[in-house]
Protein backbone atom coordinates (compact mmCIF):
# COMPACT_ATOMS: atom_id res chain seq x y z
CA UNK A 1 0.00 0.00 0.00
CA UNK A 2 2.14 2.99 -0.79
CA UNK A 3 -0.07 5.69 -1.60
CA UNK A 4 -2.43 6.00 1.63
CA UNK A 5 -4.45 8.88 0.06
CA UNK A 6 -5.63 6.00 -3.03
CA UNK A 7 -7.70 2.84 -2.13
CA UNK A 8 -6.33 -0.21 -3.34
CA UNK A 9 -8.77 -1.89 -5.32
CA UNK A 10 -6.98 -4.35 -6.59
CA UNK A 11 -9.26 -7.95 -6.89
CA UNK A 12 -7.75 -10.43 -5.06
CA UNK A 13 -6.16 -13.04 -6.18
CA UNK A 14 -8.26 -16.58 -7.36
CA UNK A 15 -8.05 -19.89 -8.82
CA UNK A 16 -8.65 -19.70 -12.59
CA UNK A 17 -12.25 -21.90 -13.28
CA UNK A 18 -11.41 -25.16 -14.51
CA UNK A 19 -12.43 -25.31 -18.31
CA UNK A 20 -14.90 -28.78 -17.59
CA UNK A 21 -16.64 -26.77 -14.89
CA UNK A 22 -17.11 -23.70 -16.74
CA UNK A 23 -18.82 -25.73 -19.98
CA UNK A 24 -19.70 -28.78 -18.27
CA UNK A 25 -23.50 -29.40 -16.94
CA UNK A 26 -24.34 -27.80 -14.23
CA UNK A 27 -24.89 -30.00 -11.05
CA UNK A 28 -28.23 -28.43 -9.77
CA UNK A 29 -30.14 -29.47 -12.86
CA UNK A 30 -33.97 -30.28 -11.20
CA UNK A 31 -37.09 -30.54 -13.23
CA UNK A 32 -40.40 -31.64 -12.65
CA UNK A 33 -43.17 -31.58 -15.33
CA UNK A 34 -47.08 -33.04 -13.57
CA UNK A 35 -48.92 -33.53 -16.97
CA UNK A 36 -51.30 -35.91 -18.60
CA UNK A 37 -54.58 -35.69 -16.31
CA UNK A 38 -56.47 -38.95 -16.41
CA UNK A 39 -59.89 -39.63 -15.09
CA UNK A 40 -60.51 -42.98 -13.88
CA UNK A 41 -63.54 -44.47 -12.67
CA UNK A 42 -67.43 -43.79 -12.86
CA UNK A 43 -70.12 -42.28 -11.31
CA UNK A 44 -69.15 -40.84 -7.94
CA UNK A 45 -65.77 -42.70 -7.34
CA UNK A 46 -64.29 -40.62 -10.20
CA UNK A 47 -60.80 -39.05 -9.67
CA UNK A 48 -57.96 -37.62 -10.92
CA UNK A 49 -54.47 -38.74 -11.75
CA UNK A 50 -51.43 -36.68 -13.04
CA UNK A 51 -48.05 -37.89 -14.29
CA UNK A 52 -45.20 -36.83 -12.67
CA UNK A 53 -41.97 -37.10 -13.84
CA UNK A 54 -38.47 -35.73 -12.50
CA UNK A 55 -35.61 -35.41 -14.21
CA UNK A 56 -32.26 -34.43 -11.78
CA UNK A 57 -28.60 -34.56 -11.80
CA UNK A 58 -28.67 -34.03 -8.05
CA UNK A 59 -26.87 -37.33 -5.89
CA UNK A 60 -29.55 -37.13 -2.94
CA UNK A 61 -32.29 -38.51 -5.42
CA UNK A 62 -31.40 -42.23 -6.10
CA UNK A 63 -33.25 -42.19 -9.79
CA UNK A 64 -32.17 -39.70 -12.16
CA UNK A 65 -35.29 -39.97 -14.78
CA UNK A 66 -38.81 -41.12 -12.67
CA UNK A 67 -42.02 -41.01 -13.51
CA UNK A 68 -45.16 -41.58 -11.56
CA UNK A 69 -48.83 -41.50 -11.32
CA UNK A 70 -50.00 -39.20 -8.61
CA UNK A 71 -53.60 -37.88 -7.53
CA UNK A 72 -54.75 -34.61 -5.60
CA UNK A 73 -55.35 -36.35 -1.73
CA UNK A 74 -51.40 -37.67 -2.32
CA UNK A 75 -50.04 -33.83 -2.64
CA UNK A 76 -52.19 -32.86 0.57
CA UNK A 77 -50.42 -36.12 2.19
CA UNK A 78 -46.93 -34.86 1.10
CA UNK A 79 -47.47 -31.83 2.62
CA UNK A 80 -49.15 -32.81 5.58
CA UNK A 81 -45.95 -34.96 6.27
CA UNK A 82 -43.36 -32.11 5.48
CA UNK A 83 -45.72 -29.57 7.96
CA UNK A 84 -45.89 -32.57 10.59
CA UNK A 85 -42.18 -33.30 10.24
CA UNK A 86 -39.18 -30.71 9.15
CA UNK A 87 -38.96 -27.07 10.04
CA UNK A 88 -39.80 -26.18 6.48
CA UNK A 89 -42.43 -23.49 5.66
CA UNK A 90 -43.84 -25.47 2.76
CA UNK A 91 -45.65 -23.79 -0.17
CA UNK A 92 -49.47 -23.83 -0.93
CA UNK A 93 -51.23 -25.93 -2.53
CA UNK A 94 -53.99 -24.99 -5.33
CA UNK A 95 -57.72 -25.57 -3.53
CA UNK A 96 -59.55 -27.83 -2.52
CA UNK A 97 -62.36 -26.88 -4.48
CA UNK A 98 -65.16 -28.69 -2.15
CA UNK A 99 -67.53 -26.39 -3.69
CA UNK A 100 -66.98 -27.72 -7.19
CA UNK A 101 -67.92 -31.07 -5.66
CA UNK A 102 -71.29 -30.29 -4.49
CA UNK A 103 -74.07 -32.04 -6.97
CA UNK A 104 -76.57 -29.97 -8.99
CA UNK A 105 -73.85 -27.62 -10.36
CA UNK A 106 -74.22 -26.72 -14.01
CA UNK A 107 -70.73 -27.77 -15.20
CA UNK A 108 -68.38 -30.85 -14.72
CA UNK A 109 -67.00 -29.82 -11.04
CA UNK A 110 -63.79 -30.82 -10.40
CA UNK A 111 -63.54 -32.80 -13.75
CA UNK A 112 -64.11 -29.49 -15.68
CA UNK A 113 -61.02 -29.13 -18.08
CA UNK A 114 -60.32 -25.75 -17.15
CA UNK A 115 -60.26 -26.24 -13.54
CA UNK A 116 -58.22 -29.41 -14.06
CA UNK A 117 -55.62 -27.43 -15.96
CA UNK A 118 -55.81 -24.42 -13.20
CA UNK A 119 -54.70 -27.52 -11.01
CA UNK A 120 -51.94 -29.14 -13.16
CA UNK A 121 -50.00 -25.65 -12.99
CA UNK A 122 -50.56 -25.01 -9.51
CA UNK A 123 -49.58 -28.54 -8.85
CA UNK A 124 -46.36 -28.41 -10.85
CA UNK A 125 -45.37 -24.91 -9.18
CA UNK A 126 -45.80 -26.57 -5.81
CA UNK A 127 -43.75 -29.35 -6.22
CA UNK A 128 -40.82 -27.34 -8.51
CA UNK A 129 -40.88 -25.25 -5.52
CA UNK A 130 -40.53 -27.83 -2.78
CA UNK A 131 -37.91 -30.62 -4.16
CA UNK A 132 -35.75 -27.71 -4.49
CA UNK A 133 -35.36 -26.95 -0.95
CA UNK A 134 -32.14 -28.29 0.30
CA UNK A 135 -34.26 -29.37 3.98
CA UNK A 136 -37.04 -31.11 2.17
CA UNK A 137 -34.55 -33.26 0.27
CA UNK A 138 -33.46 -34.79 3.56
CA UNK A 139 -36.99 -35.98 4.17
CA UNK A 140 -38.25 -39.80 2.89
CA UNK A 141 -41.95 -38.85 2.18
CA UNK A 142 -40.39 -36.15 -0.70
CA UNK A 143 -38.27 -39.09 -2.47
CA UNK A 144 -41.39 -41.57 -2.07
CA UNK A 145 -43.66 -39.44 -3.43
CA UNK A 146 -41.14 -38.44 -5.98
CA UNK A 147 -39.92 -41.89 -7.13
CA UNK A 148 -41.45 -44.82 -5.47
CA UNK A 149 -44.31 -46.66 -7.55
CA UNK A 150 -47.33 -45.98 -4.78
CA UNK A 151 -47.42 -44.41 -1.66
CA UNK A 152 -47.12 -46.60 1.87
CA UNK A 153 -48.78 -44.45 3.94
CA UNK A 154 -47.93 -46.93 6.84
CA UNK A 155 -44.18 -46.07 6.34
CA UNK A 156 -42.23 -44.89 8.97
CA UNK A 157 -41.33 -40.94 8.73
CA UNK A 158 -37.30 -39.97 9.01
CA UNK A 159 -34.75 -38.61 6.60
CA UNK A 160 -32.63 -39.25 4.34
CA UNK A 161 -28.96 -40.63 4.49
CA UNK A 162 -26.23 -40.01 1.26
CA UNK B 1 -39.99 30.56 28.39
CA UNK B 2 -41.04 33.86 30.55
CA UNK B 3 -44.39 34.57 30.12
CA UNK B 4 -44.21 37.78 32.18
CA UNK B 5 -43.73 40.80 29.65
CA UNK B 6 -43.20 42.71 32.60
CA UNK B 7 -39.20 42.58 34.31
CA UNK B 8 -36.11 41.97 32.21
CA UNK B 9 -34.55 39.01 30.07
CA UNK B 10 -32.18 38.80 28.12
CA UNK B 11 -30.51 36.71 24.93
CA UNK B 12 -27.54 34.93 25.41
CA UNK B 13 -25.09 34.27 22.12
CA UNK B 14 -22.18 31.96 22.28
CA UNK B 15 -19.29 32.78 19.57
CA UNK B 16 -15.92 30.49 19.43
CA UNK B 17 -12.66 32.29 19.23
CA UNK B 18 -11.99 29.96 16.25
CA UNK B 19 -15.22 29.86 14.48
CA UNK B 20 -13.47 31.36 11.53
CA UNK B 21 -11.28 28.71 10.85
CA UNK B 22 -12.74 25.80 13.09
CA UNK B 23 -14.09 23.05 10.33
CA UNK B 24 -17.79 21.90 10.84
CA UNK B 25 -19.39 18.67 10.45
CA UNK B 26 -22.35 16.78 9.60
CA UNK B 27 -24.33 15.79 12.24
CA UNK B 28 -28.19 14.05 12.22
CA UNK B 29 -30.66 15.39 15.04
CA UNK B 30 -32.78 13.20 16.98
CA UNK B 31 -35.54 13.94 15.00
CA UNK B 32 -33.45 13.08 11.57
CA UNK B 33 -32.64 16.32 10.43
CA UNK B 34 -28.92 16.88 9.36
CA UNK B 35 -27.20 20.00 10.66
CA UNK B 36 -23.60 21.37 10.43
CA UNK B 37 -22.12 21.54 13.96
CA UNK B 38 -18.11 22.65 14.98
CA UNK B 39 -16.62 19.68 14.99
CA UNK B 40 -13.69 19.48 18.08
CA UNK B 41 -11.41 16.56 18.91
CA UNK B 42 -10.36 14.70 22.19
CA UNK B 43 -7.86 17.33 24.04
CA UNK B 44 -9.06 20.60 21.90
CA UNK B 45 -9.14 23.80 23.72
CA UNK B 46 -13.02 24.77 23.84
CA UNK B 47 -12.76 28.80 24.41
CA UNK B 48 -14.91 31.99 22.49
CA UNK B 49 -17.34 34.99 24.09
CA UNK B 50 -20.73 35.17 25.79
CA UNK B 51 -21.99 38.10 25.14
CA UNK B 52 -25.56 38.51 27.14
CA UNK B 53 -27.55 41.02 25.25
CA UNK B 54 -30.20 42.86 27.62
CA UNK B 55 -33.79 42.91 25.94
CA UNK B 56 -35.02 46.18 27.63
CA UNK B 57 -31.71 48.27 27.39
CA UNK B 58 -33.31 50.76 30.67
CA UNK B 59 -33.89 47.87 32.88
CA UNK B 60 -31.10 46.02 35.19
CA UNK B 61 -31.08 42.54 35.44
CA UNK B 62 -30.82 40.91 38.77
CA UNK B 63 -29.08 37.50 38.80
CA UNK B 64 -28.14 34.95 41.15
CA UNK B 65 -24.81 34.31 39.18
CA UNK B 66 -23.81 33.38 35.59
CA UNK B 67 -21.93 30.45 34.39
CA UNK B 68 -21.27 28.62 31.74
CA UNK B 69 -20.56 24.39 31.60
CA UNK B 70 -19.12 22.13 29.14
CA UNK B 71 -21.05 18.89 29.47
CA UNK B 72 -20.76 15.39 27.43
CA UNK B 73 -23.13 13.41 28.26
CA UNK B 74 -25.44 9.94 27.31
CA UNK B 75 -29.19 10.31 27.10
CA UNK B 76 -30.56 6.78 26.69
CA UNK B 77 -34.52 7.66 24.71
CA UNK B 78 -36.44 5.01 26.92
CA UNK B 79 -34.63 6.62 30.67
CA UNK B 80 -34.67 10.30 30.03
CA UNK B 81 -34.84 10.84 34.08
CA UNK B 82 -31.14 9.95 34.71
CA UNK B 83 -28.21 12.14 33.12
CA UNK B 84 -25.17 10.00 33.11
CA UNK B 85 -22.89 12.83 31.77
CA UNK B 86 -18.97 11.81 31.68
CA UNK B 87 -17.37 15.01 30.95
CA UNK B 88 -18.87 18.48 33.45
CA UNK B 89 -16.78 21.60 33.23
CA UNK B 90 -17.62 24.79 35.29
CA UNK B 91 -16.46 28.38 34.92
CA UNK B 92 -18.17 30.91 37.01
CA UNK B 93 -18.58 34.37 34.59
CA UNK B 94 -19.85 36.44 37.13
CA UNK B 95 -21.19 36.65 40.77
CA UNK B 96 -24.68 37.05 42.02
CA UNK B 97 -25.35 40.81 41.11
CA UNK B 98 -26.82 42.48 38.48
CA UNK B 99 -26.24 43.94 35.07
CA UNK B 100 -26.82 47.49 33.99
CA UNK B 101 -25.82 47.17 30.11
CA UNK B 102 -25.05 43.82 27.67
CA UNK B 103 -21.89 42.47 28.49
CA UNK B 104 -19.32 40.31 26.97
CA UNK B 105 -17.66 37.29 28.66
CA UNK B 106 -14.70 35.28 28.01
CA UNK B 107 -14.43 31.72 28.33
CA UNK B 108 -11.73 28.90 28.53
CA UNK B 109 -11.69 25.43 28.75
CA UNK B 110 -8.31 24.17 28.25
CA UNK B 111 -7.30 21.04 26.69
CA UNK B 112 -10.68 19.38 27.15
CA UNK B 113 -11.16 15.59 27.35
CA UNK B 114 -13.57 14.40 24.63
CA UNK B 115 -13.28 10.58 24.90
CA UNK B 116 -16.13 9.14 23.03
CA UNK B 117 -17.57 10.12 19.35
CA UNK B 118 -20.61 12.27 19.31
CA UNK B 119 -23.73 9.44 18.17
CA UNK B 120 -27.08 10.40 17.36
CA UNK B 121 -28.75 6.86 17.24
CA UNK B 122 -32.34 4.97 17.33
CA UNK B 123 -32.60 4.45 21.38
CA UNK B 124 -29.23 6.62 22.55
CA UNK B 125 -27.69 9.69 21.86
CA UNK B 126 -24.23 11.01 23.33
CA UNK B 127 -23.61 14.74 22.91
CA UNK B 128 -21.06 17.40 23.78
CA UNK B 129 -22.26 20.80 24.16
CA UNK B 130 -21.96 24.13 26.27
CA UNK B 131 -24.67 25.88 28.06
CA UNK B 132 -24.44 29.47 29.49
CA UNK B 133 -27.21 29.61 32.19
CA UNK B 134 -28.16 33.19 34.15
CA UNK B 135 -29.73 32.42 37.53
CA UNK B 136 -33.11 33.95 38.83
CA UNK B 137 -35.13 33.72 41.55
CA UNK B 138 -38.15 32.43 39.59
CA UNK B 139 -36.62 30.85 35.99
CA UNK B 140 -33.07 30.64 35.35
CA UNK B 141 -32.47 32.22 31.52
CA UNK B 142 -30.09 29.42 29.55
CA UNK B 143 -28.92 29.05 26.01
CA UNK B 144 -26.97 25.67 24.69
CA UNK B 145 -24.72 25.17 21.99
CA UNK B 146 -23.72 21.67 20.63
CA UNK B 147 -21.01 20.62 19.28
CA UNK B 148 -19.97 17.33 17.60
CA UNK B 149 -16.48 15.61 18.15
CA UNK B 150 -15.12 12.47 15.97
CA UNK B 151 -12.78 10.52 17.56
CA UNK B 152 -9.80 9.66 15.37
CA UNK B 153 -7.74 6.11 15.19
CA UNK B 154 -4.41 5.52 13.64
CA UNK B 155 -4.06 2.57 10.65
CA UNK B 156 -3.98 -0.84 13.05
CA UNK B 157 -0.64 -2.30 12.93
CA UNK B 158 -2.47 -5.95 12.99
CA UNK B 159 -5.34 -5.76 9.79
CA UNK B 160 -6.12 -9.82 9.08
CA UNK B 161 -8.15 -10.45 6.12
CA UNK B 162 -11.41 -12.45 6.88
CA UNK B 163 -11.40 -15.59 5.02
CA UNK B 164 -14.09 -18.77 5.72
CA UNK B 165 -15.28 -21.66 3.96
CA UNK B 166 -19.10 -21.66 4.70
CA UNK B 167 -22.40 -23.81 3.53
CA UNK B 168 -24.74 -26.37 3.35
CA UNK B 169 -23.97 -29.83 3.13
CA UNK B 170 -24.58 -31.13 -0.17
CA UNK B 171 -26.02 -28.69 -1.19
CA UNK B 172 -23.75 -25.18 -1.20
CA UNK B 173 -20.09 -24.60 -0.18
CA UNK B 174 -18.78 -21.51 -0.93
CA UNK B 175 -15.30 -19.68 0.67
CA UNK B 176 -15.44 -15.92 1.00
CA UNK B 177 -12.38 -13.51 1.70
CA UNK B 178 -12.51 -10.18 2.71
CA UNK B 179 -9.02 -8.07 2.02
CA UNK B 180 -8.94 -6.65 5.95
CA UNK B 181 -11.09 -7.20 9.23
CA UNK B 182 -10.63 -3.11 9.97
CA UNK B 183 -12.05 -1.04 7.14
CA UNK B 184 -12.03 3.11 7.11
CA UNK B 185 -15.02 5.13 7.03
CA UNK B 186 -13.91 6.04 3.33
CA UNK B 187 -12.28 2.74 2.60
CA UNK B 188 -12.91 0.02 0.27
CA UNK B 189 -14.18 -3.62 0.76
CA UNK B 190 -12.13 -5.76 -1.77
CA UNK B 191 -13.26 -9.26 -1.65
CA UNK B 192 -14.25 -12.38 -3.46
CA UNK B 193 -16.80 -15.59 -3.23
CA UNK B 194 -15.03 -18.62 -4.60
CA UNK B 195 -17.90 -21.45 -5.29
CA UNK B 196 -16.92 -25.25 -4.17
CA UNK B 197 -20.00 -26.56 -4.75
CA UNK B 198 -24.02 -25.32 -5.79
CA UNK B 199 -26.29 -27.88 -6.28
CA UNK B 200 -28.88 -25.30 -5.90
CA UNK B 201 -30.27 -22.67 -8.39
CA UNK B 202 -28.84 -19.07 -7.39
CA UNK B 203 -30.32 -16.31 -8.65
CA UNK B 204 -28.31 -13.58 -7.49
CA UNK B 205 -26.28 -12.41 -4.43
CA UNK B 206 -25.85 -9.34 -2.61
CA UNK B 207 -23.71 -7.97 0.19
CA UNK B 208 -25.53 -5.42 3.26
CA UNK B 209 -24.00 -3.68 5.93
CA UNK B 210 -25.77 -4.34 9.10
CA UNK B 211 -25.89 -1.54 11.77
CA UNK B 212 -26.44 -3.19 15.09
CA UNK B 213 -26.97 -0.73 18.51
CA UNK B 214 -27.49 -2.16 21.37
CA UNK B 215 -28.25 0.31 24.33
CA UNK B 216 -29.04 -0.92 27.94
CA UNK B 217 -27.98 -3.29 30.38
CA UNK B 218 -29.58 -5.98 32.65
CA UNK B 219 -32.92 -6.08 31.54
CA UNK B 220 -33.76 -2.83 29.78
CA UNK B 221 -31.69 -4.22 26.49
CA UNK B 222 -32.68 -3.03 23.12
CA UNK B 223 -31.43 -4.30 19.67
CA UNK B 224 -31.57 -2.13 16.89
CA UNK B 225 -30.79 -3.87 13.63
CA UNK B 226 -30.77 -1.28 10.63
CA UNK B 227 -29.54 -2.59 7.05
CA UNK B 228 -27.44 0.61 6.10
CA UNK B 229 -26.47 -0.70 2.00
CA UNK B 230 -27.16 -3.49 -0.18
CA UNK B 231 -25.15 -4.08 -3.02
CA UNK B 232 -25.59 -6.84 -5.25
CA UNK B 233 -22.99 -8.42 -6.98
CA UNK B 234 -23.77 -11.07 -8.98
CA UNK B 235 -26.40 -11.50 -11.16
CA UNK B 236 -26.97 -15.35 -12.25
CA UNK B 237 -26.37 -18.33 -11.37
CA UNK B 238 -22.82 -19.83 -10.98
CA UNK B 239 -21.54 -22.72 -10.84
CA UNK B 240 -18.01 -24.70 -9.09
CA UNK B 241 -15.10 -22.68 -9.64
CA UNK B 242 -16.23 -19.57 -10.28
CA UNK B 243 -14.97 -16.73 -8.48
CA UNK B 244 -17.25 -13.74 -7.96
CA UNK B 245 -15.07 -10.11 -7.01
CA UNK B 246 -16.40 -8.04 -4.80
CA UNK B 247 -15.05 -3.95 -4.31
CA UNK B 248 -17.74 -2.16 -2.36
CA UNK B 249 -17.15 1.67 -1.54
CA UNK B 250 -17.56 2.33 2.13
CA UNK B 251 -17.60 6.20 1.36
CA UNK B 252 -21.17 6.76 0.31
CA UNK B 253 -22.54 5.36 2.91
CA UNK B 254 -24.22 6.87 6.38
CA UNK B 255 -21.59 5.04 8.65
CA UNK B 256 -19.93 5.26 12.30
CA UNK B 257 -16.51 4.35 13.88
CA UNK B 258 -17.37 1.06 15.69
CA UNK B 259 -18.04 1.80 19.42
CA UNK B 260 -18.15 -0.60 22.07
CA UNK B 261 -19.50 -0.38 25.59
CA UNK B 262 -19.75 3.51 25.55
CA UNK B 263 -19.47 4.36 28.98
CA UNK B 264 -20.77 1.06 29.60
CA UNK B 265 -24.19 1.70 28.05
CA UNK B 266 -24.29 1.20 24.44
CA UNK B 267 -22.43 -0.59 21.55
CA UNK B 268 -22.37 0.23 18.00
CA UNK B 269 -21.10 -2.22 15.84
CA UNK B 270 -21.14 -3.30 11.89
CA UNK B 271 -21.70 -6.42 10.15
CA UNK B 272 -21.41 -7.76 6.63
CA UNK B 273 -24.01 -9.90 5.21
CA UNK B 274 -23.77 -11.90 2.56
CA UNK B 275 -26.70 -13.28 0.72
CA UNK B 276 -27.41 -15.51 -1.84
CA UNK B 277 -30.79 -15.98 -3.15
CA UNK B 278 -32.34 -18.70 -5.14
CA UNK B 279 -35.17 -18.71 -7.35
CA UNK B 280 -37.79 -19.67 -5.24
CA UNK B 281 -36.67 -16.78 -3.31
CA UNK B 282 -35.11 -18.49 -0.55
CA UNK B 283 -32.08 -16.84 1.58
CA UNK B 284 -29.09 -18.15 2.42
CA UNK B 285 -26.88 -16.22 4.47
CA UNK B 286 -23.73 -15.52 6.22
CA UNK B 287 -23.02 -12.47 8.52
CA UNK B 288 -19.11 -11.30 9.38
CA UNK B 289 -18.52 -8.63 12.05
CA UNK B 290 -16.19 -5.92 10.87
CA UNK B 291 -14.15 -3.09 12.90
CA UNK B 292 -14.97 0.49 11.29
CA UNK B 293 -12.69 2.93 12.70
CA UNK B 294 -12.30 6.93 11.88
CA UNK B 295 -8.89 8.21 9.95
CA UNK B 296 -7.85 11.38 10.29
CA UNK B 297 -8.03 13.87 7.82
CA UNK B 298 -5.04 14.92 5.85
CA UNK B 299 -3.15 16.86 7.86
CA UNK B 300 -2.88 20.85 6.71
CA UNK B 301 0.12 23.10 8.26
CA UNK B 302 -2.44 24.80 10.17
CA UNK B 303 -3.44 22.47 12.16
CA UNK B 304 -3.56 23.15 15.82
CA UNK B 305 -0.80 21.19 18.36
CA UNK B 306 -3.69 19.87 20.29
CA UNK B 307 -5.39 18.26 17.38
CA UNK B 308 -1.96 16.55 16.62
CA UNK B 309 -1.48 15.44 20.23
CA UNK B 310 -5.26 14.11 20.24
CA UNK B 311 -4.71 12.05 16.74
CA UNK B 312 -1.75 10.66 18.27
CA UNK B 313 -3.48 9.43 21.58
CA UNK B 314 -5.12 6.31 19.98
CA UNK B 315 -2.49 3.21 19.37
CA UNK B 316 -0.19 5.52 20.33
CA UNK B 317 3.55 3.68 19.29
CA UNK B 318 6.56 5.02 17.78
CA UNK B 319 6.05 3.57 13.77
CA UNK B 320 2.35 5.14 14.30
CA UNK B 321 4.18 8.65 14.52
CA UNK B 322 6.46 7.96 12.01
CA UNK B 323 2.89 7.52 9.39
CA UNK B 324 1.42 10.66 11.13
CA UNK B 325 4.64 12.71 10.72
CA UNK B 326 5.08 10.73 7.10
CA UNK B 327 1.30 11.73 5.97
CA UNK B 328 2.18 15.41 7.35
CA UNK B 329 5.00 15.53 4.92
CA UNK B 330 3.24 14.29 2.21
CA UNK B 331 0.40 16.66 2.31
CA UNK B 332 2.90 20.17 2.40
Amino acid sequence: MSDPTVADTRRLNSKPQDLTDAYGPPSNFLEIDVYDPQTIGVGRNRFTTYEVRMQTNLPIFKLKDSVVRRRYSDFEWLKNELERDSKIVVPPLPGKALKRQLPFRGDEGIFEDSFIEERRVGLEQFINRLAGHPLAQNERCLHMFLQDESIDRNYIPGKVRQ
Amino acid sequence: MSFFSFGQSAQIDIVLNDAETRKKAEHKTEDGKVDQYFLFYDGDTVSGKVNITLKNPAKRLEHQGIRIEFIGKIELYYDRGNNYEFVSLVKDLAQPGELTQSRTFDFEFTNVEKPYEAYTGQNVKLRYFLRVTVSRRLNDISKEMDIVVHTLSMYPELNSSIKMEVGIEDCLHIEFEYNKSKYHLKDVIVGKIYFLLVRIKIRHMEINIIKREMTGTGTNVYHENDTIAKYEIMDGAPVRGESIPIRLFLAGYEITPTMRGINKKYSVRYYLNLVLIDEEERRYFKQQEITLWRRGDVVRKSMSHQAAIASQRFESSSSDEKALAHAQAKEQ
